[in-house]
């Protein structure tokens, strides 16, 4: 499924590589002991050294590089033993130091592996570059006085990872995967809420056009910090075209810094903010260099949970489930363990069936996601049991279901407070099937006459009688006897 | 009887102990000395409300039997380097203008702890930068000692004010840092022992940067055994600083047993410049030749890196320091110059608040660091470093202290040598090596020169064995028996 | 390599210092002198030899993952030379 865009000169393929920022799930910064939770009052997780006091140093989060070391282990990439925290300096009101403390030439994680599951059942493998550690900036306000901006340094020396993905992408849906799945996997490990409306999750969009075959990259273009897949899609998408364009014009596109503008849908150069830079990268002389034992990383790589591709192999192996199924089913760490909870000792297809149409249904509907389900998955488990053991049916176990998803109450409770209980008795079950022939002798007639349709025709008319509760099988067999024996 | 101002900091802790005066006593005197001593502008802040109080603390605790050791009562000037609590810190920059710290630095604050009594904030060259104390924004310094003809002459810097204030007894200590030698090139041109301990022995939180790799809070003392006992009360290991050392703090002043039979005393050829006064050969090979009479052995050294110790330092220093007062923007504290754009109020604020030295530095810093010079100047600096640490290493392992002079020159006056930064830059000479390898370095007062104004020689030891440079520095300092005081004593000037 | 007064606009503006177009040739040949000098270090063989990172030979120190700090707005703005309630305030950058 080849993404390409037609051109007056022929077509052009899109090269993207991203780098996604991914804040670190840790209590406290990466370099001060002030906390990192999201929308607090200005400037009140702030610590001195986050303001950048003169004399105020950095003295690292361990659980940060833990958490790195972990991410890089997620992604099947080298762990470096040796990696260095450097200067990245540049002015600006949101960075109080005058520089980012930052990884350039040695970053704690080098080359490693993400898998995509394409929509149409392919996969792509897409290259990580590297994932190196650094601060995250403040916050600059720039809507609130006519003259002035405001900077809130909250966010100031929070913990980021950024990963660094190859130039692999092709299309403006597999960076929407990728990011994605890259989601995935860390809310997998723990390691990062991938909450991209807090901007825990932020990322930078490389994108360049070529003509396909060509086999060297054309002049990029970076789109600063797009916060959700939505955007990512669509800044590719009309980044791609303006590129297009250009190079159709016989203009060449530069390499600049861009500005995605989701309401006017286009692409902005930055290029006033671009001027002049020259990072003066140097190995931060406050810090050491950091050294890890293998030990140490080993440990993390025994503890490590399992991860969406090794859950999604063995939900097909045990389960039995279909690729499309078990994809959507490990995508969220949460869902998986929802889905295994309902699936251990029953029949693992059906509950798939109900999680991925009724659950995820309900659960859309109501704009609530699987942790604020009000069915559990005890209670889910329970509604397969009562349908297994026939004591309702599949229809009247829709209903329940509604009723569980209103009330959170228990299945059995419903049924039995509602009576719904299935009709087995097969004296019961034929007084109704009598009833409904002797009222409709024109439709018996056309039954006996060799029209097996009608007979579907003469179940629902003894479900109805019986408000559902009878038991389909039996009432299917009753029919057939009667009218056709 | 002779002011209070005028002991030392031991005999100042055996008065207090044995109740021959009050801390508050011994403050008057200092305080009255601090005042009288206006003329040589040590001081950017006094706080005689502060050294009262803390003094009547002391008494207080000394009276319910609950004094802290050495330290308590005696009266201290902190270098204007040092964040303090609530009084004004400047780094002798006008980009700090009204900077009042929102908490205390540690090396000060252990200092506090330990009972000492601050005087105030002392004067000292812009950021650090510089050997003679011409470059603060509060004006030069002058040294207690004068000229031949009666002319004023720098106390050499960076930390002029703390060393002048201790070679003016207008206090027995004070506190410095030293990033090329600071603290040691004043001590030598002031006739005062100064001393820059192992990197990593004192934290660096809450001092003023300027280069961090080199960086290091030291005492000034007007004898070894001062310096012993004041740089016990700073030292010590502190988790805000990833770059102090996690080891015990030994009892220094113990060190000093006056034996240094079998002390193995390297002299490093390579420290013999051309044209540097006879006087100052003289006076190291006199130096020399004490320490062998008590028993010490002399070994010929040769350390061939040294002289690119100082270029090396000039790469650096200059980077570190670019990037380290990259945050004095306008933004959170001092001075703001307004602009019209946010780059604007930048350059105006920093083109303003920085003084010609700093401007610079942190000019030479930005380019060493900059796209396409990185590797030819800062990693072949680095490189350089590493060489000449390795240098170090391998003297070390057979000698147990180096002798040297301390500054190629004495007391200058004020002025001159100030067109030519190399030229200034070559006050450090002997001094910067120590800094680029981590290693601690004393300088004591050894004798004087022509003109009567006080040299000093250095020992530099191996790294956290103050213990040892200290008693080859106390073996220096008997046999030297360097009693000449300075025209301006307590602000009295002859 | 010698500076020229372009280079010195160059790196002024880097490092956001403001110099004065006259101030700009005889900085030229302040930076000048002090690179010529500190070139001498070309002199050193330093094949193979690892630019040092740290002086001392320690290893990295950590701290736990716990909140110790912060709280405390009013220190962290107290000395800004302009102020919005508890933001700092510059002027407006415009994106
Ligand atoms: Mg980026
Ligand atoms: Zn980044």
């Amino acid at each position: 499924m080849t993404y390409l865009i037609q051109g007056d000169t022929g077509d052009w393929e899109v090269v993207i590589g991203l780098e996604v920022h991914a804040q670190v799930s840790s209590e406290a910064k990466l370099f001060s002991g002030s906390p990192t939770a999201f929308g607090a009052e200005p400037n009140t997780q702030v610590s001195l050294v986050d303001a950048a006091m003169p004399g105020m140093l950095p003295v690292i989060n361990k659980f940060c590089v833990e958490q790195a070391v972990k991410t890089g282990l997620g992604l099947q990439a080298a762990i470096n033993l040796h990696s260095v925290f450097e200067r990245k300096n540049y002015f600006y009101a949101d960075l109080p130091q005058g520089y980012q403390i930052s990884q350039y030439q040695h970053p704690i994680v080098g080359e490693g592996t993400v898998i995509l599951d394409m929509p149409d059942g392919t996969s792509r493998e897409i290259g990580i570059e590297r994932l190196h550690m650094e601060q995250d900036a403040g916050k600059s306000m720039h809507d609130q006085d006519p003259k002035r901006s405001f900077i809130d340094l909250n966010r100031a020396g929070v913990c980021l990872m950024e990963i660094v993905s190859k130039p692999d992408l092709r299309s403006p849906e597999e960076a929407g995967v990728f990011v994605r799945k890259l989601r995935s996997i860390l809310r997998y490990l723990g390691t990062c809420d991938g909450n991209m409306e807090q901007g825990s999750m932020r990322a930078d969009v490389n994108v360049s056009v070529r003509h396909p075959g060509e086999t060297e990259y054309r002049t990029r273009a970076e789109i600063k910090n797009v916060n959700s897949v939505r955007f990512i899609m669509q800044a590719i998408e009309v980044e791609a075209a303006r590129q297009v364009e250009t190079w159709e014009a016989g203009d060449e596109v530069v390499q600049e810094t861009r500005l995605f503008d989701p309401d006017r849908a286009e692409t902005r150069s930055m290029r006033a903010k671009e001027f002049a830079h020259d990072y003066r990268y140097f190995p931060d002389p406050d810090l050491l260099p950091v050294d890890l034992d293998q030990a140490f990383v080993d440990g993390i790589a025994a503890a490590l949970p399992e991860l969406p591709d090794a859950k999604k192999e063995r939900f097909i192996a045990d389960f039995g489930l279909s690729a499309y199924d078990a994809g959507v089913l490990v995508a969220d760490r949460e869902t998986a363990a929802f889905f295994e909870n309902v699936a251990e000792g029953r029949d693992a297809k059906q509950a798939a069936n109900w999680l991925t149409t009724n659950l995820f249904g309900a659960l859309n509907a109501a704009g609530k996601d699987i942790a604020e389900s009000p069915v559990s998955a005890a209670q889910l488990g329970e509604l397969l049991d009562l349908m297994a053991d026939a004591t309702i049916s599949g229809r009247i176990a829709k209903d329940v279901f509604e009723e569980m998803f209103e009330t959170s109450k228990d299945p059995g409770a419903i049924v039995e407070e509602k009576g719904l209980k299935q009709i087995t008795d097969t004296g019961a079950i034929e007084a109704a099937v009598d009833q409904v022939i002797n009222d409709n002798p024109g439709q018996a007639d056309e039954v006996r006459g060799g029209n097996d349709k009608a007979i579907g025709w003469f179940v629902g008319q003894v479900m109805k009688a019986t408000q559902g509760k009878a038991n389909p099988q039996m009432v299917n067999q009753l029919l057939r006897d009667k009218l056709k024996g | 009887m002779a002011k209070l101002n005028d002991l030392t900091l031991a005999e100042a802790r055996d008065g207090l102990a044995a109740g021959d005066f009050s801390a508050v006593e011994l403050a008057e005197d200092c305080i009255a000395a601090m005042e009288a001593a206006r003329d040589l502008n040590l001081f950017i802040t006094e706080t005689p409300e502060i050294a009262r109080e803390r003094a009547a603390q002391s008494d207080a605790r000394r009276a319910a039997g609950g004094a802290h050791g050495a330290m308590d009562g005696i009266p201290i000037a902190v270098k204007d380097l040092f964040c303090t609590e609530g009084v004004l810190t400047t780094a002798a920059s006008h980009i700090l203008d009204g900077f009042h710290p929102p908490y205390e630095s540690t090396v000060s604050q252990n200092l506090i702890d330990a009972g000492a009594v601050m005087l105030g904030k002392t004067n000292l060259d812009e950021f650090a930068m510089g050997s003679a104390n011409m470059t603060s924004y509060y004006g030069p310094v002058k040294n207690p000692w004068v000229g031949a003809a009666g002319e004023d002459l720098v106390p050499g810097g960076s930390s002029g004010g703390s060393v002048a204030a201790v070679a003016a007894n207008v206090c027995p200590g004070s506190t410095g840092t030293d990033t090329g030698g600071s603290i040691r090139q004043p001590a030598s041109l002031c006739g005062v022992v100064g001393l820059k301990p192992t990197y990593g022995r004192c934290s660096r939180w809450g001092i003023v940067a300027f280069a961090s790799s080199l960086d290091q809070a030291g005492p000034f003392a007007r004898t070894v055994r001062d310096s012993a006992i004041m740089l016990k009360a700073m030292a010590g290991h502190d988790p805000k600083d990833s770059t102090s050392a996690p080891v015990e703090v030994p009892d220094f002043e113990a060190a000093i047993t006056g034996d240094v039979k079998g002390l193995r005393v390297g002299i490093p050829k390579e420290y013999t410049l051309d044209g540097m006064p006879a006087e100052i050969q003289a006076l190291w090979d006199r130096g020399a030749e004490w320490l062998k009479q008590q028993g010490a052995e002399i070994v010929p050294v040769s350390l061939p890196h040294t002289k690119y110790a100082l270029p090396a330092y000039y790469i650096v220093a200059p980077a570190e320091a670019s990037s380290n007062l990259a945050r004095y923007d306008g933004v959170r504290y001092g001075l703001r110059v307004d602009g019209d754009s946010l780059d604007e109020m930048y350059e105006n604020t920093r083109g303003a608040g920085f003084g010609a030295e700093v401007r610079r530095r942190v000019m030479i810093g930005t380019y060493v660091l900059s796209a396409g010079y990185y590797d030819a100047y800062y990693v072949k600096a680095q490189q350089v470093r590493t060489k000449i640490l390795n240098e170090f290493k391998q003297t070390f392992a057979d000698v147990d202290v180096l002798l040297t002079p301390t500054a190629p020159n004495a007391a200058f006056p004020i002025g001159a040598k100030m067109d030519d930064p190399v030229a200034m830059y070559l006050n450090d000479i002997f001094t910067v090596p120590a800094n680029m390898a981590g290693l601690p370095g004393i300088s004591v007062p050894a004798g004087l020169d022509a003109d009567g104004l006080p040299l000093g020689l250095q020992i530099v030891a191996k790294p956290f064995d103050e213990e040892t440079m200290f008693r080859a520095a106390d073996a220096l300092e008997r046999a030297a028996e360097f009693t000449a005081k300075p025209k301006y004593l307590g602000g009295q000037g002859g | 390599m010698a500076l020229d007064r372009d280079d010195v606009r160059k790196i002024a503006f880097l490092a956001r210092i403001k110099v004065p177009d006259a101030e700009l040739a005889p900085l030229a040949d302040e930076l000048n002198g002090i690179i010529g000098w500190v070139e001498q270090l070309s002199e050193v063989d330093t094949d193979g030899v690892e630019p040092m990172t740290s002086v001392t030979e320690m290893t990295l120190k950590s701290r736990d993952d716990a909140v110790s700090d912060a709280g405390y707005p009013d220190r962290v703005v107290r000395n800004a030379p302009d102020r919005a309630g508890d933001f700092y305030a510059v002027p407006k950058v415009v994106e």
